[in-house]
């Protein structure tokens, strides 16, 4: 595992669900196919009504025109990010389109797990609210050494809680490499 | 320290004495749930990190309900039933119950239930966030991803962390303009959609237990909404008889010590509550019938795991009986076994679907069809700016197709009372 994720944040709202996410319309292409599962990443984030797609100000597409991966390589959202549906294209089309660690203050449970067992990315629990310190577009780096996140654009360090018992799978790339590390399958 | 109900199944699926809240725990899983959205990408990663070689762990506790994009013209959709068809037939799976033959069964939450799946003292894991309706039969059930369900396939086991528990209890009798849908909606706009989040959600009190097996499976239906680990009701003589109906499997019914610990204990007397509704665009912004009376609607639906059981149509058939509906109304019975119910019992003399055709609703077949939107062909899909009130769980920005939609959710009499208006109307105008 890396020691540092750097890149441009795209920042959202509170209750970001998985309908807004990868609309249910999308959930039936290809995960494996690597030509279709590109559209999971052109889709990703497609429902997020457009006031609140790129906060501070909205009206910022996560995907341009008909591309499949995003500029952004973090995202900052509020509480309880990934509620709604189980569905594990979620995770999967946010990774698709580029996206490495979110920091957020809460998560719904299954996308949480989904994000870690199919290590998809990694979901940190910021320590204050973030999504009105940082903006769209500031570049940002997460440190997971010390468990922080640095706005380079202003210098502004905030610490994130420790991942604690998932740690050991995130490091292990999902729960299947740590089974297999840890003897549990072979 | 006693243990609640969740706790103890928990226990006894890790092999152990006792486990506590915040625990991460390794167990056995007696039931694995799939349907035709995750069940092909869940049978990828199986093969993909099992290899060549890779085995079920037990066939006979896998089960596979298509029930999601059914009845559609979409290609992609249409593969993934076909996937599920070839998988079910390389690996010989009893359980699968296929599109086009007399197995099918549609919504699969209910159709756990009707099969003899829900058996009390259980641990069941679904692809699906609402697998938590199963707690409804007093047996651990929750949702997971495709990777932890492929994890499950292979290997029969899983991790969770042991969740607090919160504890809600409804004292009193049921007014007769009252549903659990009221209920589960009250509640959520108490704790919000993430007031749940990694916990159990214990339903107690006399009111819940006067309630059928289908009004309280639409109880547990919605703790995922609060964002819950599970939902749950401890097994008395009414499951029992259920269960027994379906399955001769031996079952285990564990209740919560007196001296089990709640992170929070919530009280309500059912005789004060009124009708809810949830407005756009989440299912906590809760508000009284009342207050949103009036409001113009261009669609309802009544269906879906939460509001397209048997019961939910028995409240809705004597309201819209003899009327005729304002604007297009859409029935879609959860199963295919309801859908049967459906011509079965009457009122009145008249059979509930032949009220529902003579009111001007249009019947669907058994399939989640627009509870979540799905292809463009969707029975009963929000279209533009849709206003739609409906039985359903969700009414996030596009849930239920159009991203303009607006959907208020209600409960099935709610519903009907409006469908007969076509605006929002308060089912006590009827009742
Ligand atoms: S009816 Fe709706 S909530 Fe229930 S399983 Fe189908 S899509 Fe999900």
């Amino acid at each position: 595992m890396e020691s540092r994720i750097t890149g441009k944040a795209y920042v959202l709202g509170n209750n970001i669900d998985t309908d807004q996410i990868i609309p249910a319309e999308h959930l039936v292409y290809s995960l494996s196919d690597e030509e279709e599962s590109k559209k999971y990443g052109h889709f990703a984030l497609s429902s997020v009504p457009v006031n609140e797609a790129g906060l501070p100000n909205g009206g910022i597409p996560f995907i341009e025109g008909e591309n499949w991966q995003a500029e952004y390589r973090i995202i900052i959202g509020g509480s309880n990010f990934g509620c709604g549906s189980s569905r594990e294209h979620a995770p999967f089309a946010l990774q698709k389109a580029g996206v490495k660690a979110i920091v957020a203050e809460s998560y719904a449970r299954i996308f949480y797990r989904n994000s870690v067992d199919g290590g998809f990315l990694i979901p940190y629990e910021s320590t204050q609210k973030l999504n009105n310190v940082i903006k769209t577009g500031d570049e940002v780096e997460i440190d997971l050494e010390n468990n922080s996140i640095t706005n380079l654009t202003d210098g502004k360090e905030y610490q994130l809680k420790e991942l604690g018992e998932v740690l050991p799978i995130v490091e292990a790339g999902g729960v299947f490499n740590y089974a297999r590390a840890s003897g549990m399958i072979s | 320290m006693g243990m609640t109900i969740t706790e103890k199944i928990l226990a006894k699926a890790a092999g152990r004495e006792k486990v506590s809240p915040g625990e991460n725990i390794w167990m056995n899983v007696d039931v694995l749930m799939t349907h035709d959205v995750c069940g092909p990408p869940t049978i990828g990663i199986w093969k993909r990190e099992f290899g060549e070689s890779a085995k079920i762990w037990d066939k006979e506790k896998f089960v596979i309900f298509p029930d999601h994009y059914i009845f559609t013209q979409n290609s992609h959709a249409n593969r993934n039933v076909e996937i599920l068809r070839e998988f079910a037939k390389e690996y010989q799976i009893d359980n699968y119950y296929d599109v086009g033959t007399e197995r099918y069964k549609g919504v699969c939450h209910l159709a756990l239930a009707e099969e003899g799946y829900n058996v009390p003292g259980r641990v069941l894991f679904g692809t699906d966030s609402h697998t938590c309706t199963s707690g409804a039969f007093g047996m651990f059930a929750t949702g997971v991803g495709n990777t932890d369900a492929a994890f499950i396939l292979g290997t029969g086991r899983i991790w969770e962390k042991v969740p607090e528990s919160l504890k809600f209890t409804f004292n009193g009798t049921l007014p007769p303009y009252l549903t659990a849908k009221d209920l589960i909606l009250q509640i959520l706009g108490d704790i919000t959609t993430d007031g749940a989040t990694y916990r159990a959600m214990e339903f107690d009190g006399e009111a819940v237990f006067d309630l059928s097996m289908n009004e309280r499976m639409t109880l547990t239906n919605m703790a995922i909404e609060a964002g819950g680990m599970n939902g749950i009701i401890k097994a008395d003589q009414k499951t029992i008889d259920y269960v027994r109906e379906r399955t001769q499997s031996p079952y285990e019914i564990f209740e919560s010590d007196n001296d089990a610990e709640y992170l929070n204990k919530y009280e309500y007397d059912v005789s004060k509550l009124e009708p809810i509704v949830a407005k756009p665009h989440s299912p906590d912004n809760r508000d009284i019938v009342r207050n949103v009376a009036g409001t113009k609607l261009t669609k309802c639906y009544i269906g879906s795991c939460t509001g397209g059981k048997l019961s939910d149509f028995q409240f809705a058939a004597p309201i819209i009986f003899g009327a005729e509906v304002k604007v297009p109304t859409f029935v879609v019975p959860a199963s295919t076994e309801v859908a049967k119910q459906l011509e079965i019992e009457t009122y009145k003399g008249i059979s509930l679907k032949e009220i529902f055709e003579n009111a001007g609703c249009m019947i669907g077949q058994s399939s989640c069809a627009a509870c979540l939107g799905g292809p463009d062909d969707t029975f009963g899909r929000a279209q533009d700016k849709d206003i739609v009130i409906s039985t359903t769980n969700r009414n996030f920005p596009g849930r239920m197709g159009s991203k303009q939609s607006e959907v208020y959710l209600a409960s099935p009499l709610t519903v009907a009372a409006s469908a007969i208006n076509g605006f929002i109307t308060d089912p006590r105008d009827y009742i």
